[in-house]
């Protein structure tokens, strides 16, 4: 078993016929990121419900995770934070509000974080907010935008969860970064090809089971900086036929 | 027979994550059953036998007040889920008013709050929330990772020693822990002469006897009113 000092392991379990899974044991430190890749139906988002409620051998995959913090193995709530397609804000207030209660809610500096998170939006997404900007009227990315600071700089959750974020308008490959600098561990299910190589690690799921585990060669860093130039040109492109220019 | 009563707003989704918990249950080998309390129609019970196989039956309080329904129907409800041989009972209730909790001392008591219904609902929901052993956030899935943590915040302030466990009522993720809580629990329950956590609203004006009619000159009984005058000022 590999062993971790901050963040977590993984030890397989079975994949839905039954057979051990290929990879028998996975480890993730604190700032690393994991790609989670295969088909629809082949296990990724069971992966990550795994992480999520911290299985210990009792669900259908049998896998056993384990959260570290400085050597010690913890556990509780509050381990994972999680970010899906189907995350909204329903609050009915302004970004500033929202960011000073959540930073209270947690005894922490609520005016110096409001005003930091609000910065670190920005950097992910081209359509700025402010902190009197209304929750409910920001656009999808810059909603995805303020969820990814708001994790990085504000919850305590030590391990990220995401599901499927793809086309939010946000500059995907920085938000990686940003968690990760901020000591995140970053997990990704994802059909997109940049997010797939922004992680370090990527995980092959197949029927249920960990298949492989990838490492980010040489080949793949360049042409990760490539599908980077692509999916920049692809969104620079929307955007200005959005605001009505010509291209 | 363990006990549970699970209690919470309408279309919270006390009936989905009891279905996820029964299913590992009956994996486990238990035998469950479900009693379901509702005010005015529910096909809740014939769910719970049509999904899952369990014995379930449900009540309709119709124009009895909901609370005073349950609770003068839980002795029957117990003696009705060890008639079934079920190892584990949940009792479910629907339609009460937030005035009072469905809670029973002795007996394991959950929650379930809606993620939806916004980061201001555990302060509204009084004793229903304060008096419970567990409390279930459901649809937090849809809520971004901060109001959850605001939610749970708002919990932990009105119930500081409620085990608060997140489940997904559509997939069914979080029921693990959940299960895992209710084996905790090691009570026989024994009905008669156990005690409501919280008092029961009083129902007795001429409302509860099915007058319709608006006007003082229609109301009998313990009727209170609101003071409009002092409220604008004058």
């Amino acid at each position: 078993m590999n062993r971790v000092d901050t963040g977590l392991t993984v030890r397989g379990g079975t994949d839905r016929k039954g057979r051990a899974e290929a990879i028998a044991s996975l480890a993730l430190d604190a700032g690393e990121s994991l790609a989670v890749v295969g088909p629809t139906g082949s296990g990724k988002s069971e992966f990550l419900a795994d992480l999520e409620q911290a299985a210990a051998g009792d669900t259908p995959s049998g896998r056993i995770v384990t959260f570290y913090r400085d050597g010690k193995s913890v556990s509780g709530p509050g381990l994972a934070a999680t970010l899906s397609q189907r995350t909204h804000f329903v609050m009915d207030a302004s970004v500033g509000e929202f960011l000073r209660l959540h930073a209270a809610s947690l005894g922490k500096d609520a005016l110096r974080l409001a005003g930091q998170t609000v910065a670190l939006a920005n950097t992910l997404c081209g359509e700025p907010m402010s902190g009197e900007s209304l929750l409910q009227r920001l656009s999808g990315g810059q909603s995805r935008a303020l969820m990814i600071a708001d994790i990085a700089l504000v919850s305590d959750a030590p391990v990220v969860l995401i599901d499927e974020v793809e086309n939010a308008g946000i500059d995907k490959h920085l938000a990686v970064e940003i968690l990760s600098g901020h000591g995140k561990i970053t997990v990704i299910a994802t059909h997109d090809p940049v997010l797939m190589l922004t992680g370090r690690k990527r995980l092959v799921m197949e029927e249920g089971g960990m298949r492989r585990l990838y490492e980010l060669d040489a080949a793949e860093k360049l042409c990760l900086d490539r599908l980077r130039l692509l999916d920049e040109t692809l969104i620079s492109a929307r955007e200005r036929l959005r605001r009505g220019e010509r291209l | 027979m363990k006990t549970l009563v699970v209690a919470g707003p309408p279309s919270s989704g006390k009936t989905a994550v009891i279905m996820h918990v029964v299913k590992r249950l009956l994996a486990e080998g238990e035998k469950a059953a479900a009693v379901k309390f509702d005010t005015r129609s529910s096909l809740d019970a014939e769910t719970y036998a049509a999904r899952l196989g369990i014995p379930a039956i449900g009540g309709i309080s119709g124009y009895l007040c909901p609370d005073h329904y349950f609770i003068s129907n839980m002795e029957e409800a117990i003696e009705w889920g060890k008639e079934q041989n079920a190892s584990v009972l949940f009792i479910e209730t629907a339609g009460l008013c937030l005035r009072c909790a469905p809670h029973i001392e002795g007996l394991p008591a959950a929650t379930i709050l809606d993620c939806l219904g916004g980061i201001q609902a555990p302060e509204k929901m009084g004793p229903m929330l304060r008096l419970a052993d567990i409390v279930v956030l459901t649809k937090g899935d849809l809520v971004s990772q901060a109001e959850r943590e605001v939610i749970r915040y708002g919990v932990r302030r009105v119930n500081p020693d409620a085990l608060i466990l997140p489940v997904n009522g559509l997939i069914g993720t979080g029921t693990l822990n959940l299960v895992k809580a209710l084996r905790e629990y090691r009570l026989e329950p024994d009905p008669e002469g156990a005690r409501l956590r919280h008092d029961m609203p009083a129902a007795l004006c001429s409302y509860c006897t099915g007058e319709r009619r608006i006007g003082r000159r229609y109301q009998t009984g313990s009727v209170e009113k609101l003071c409009l005058r002092d409220a604008a000022g004058e």
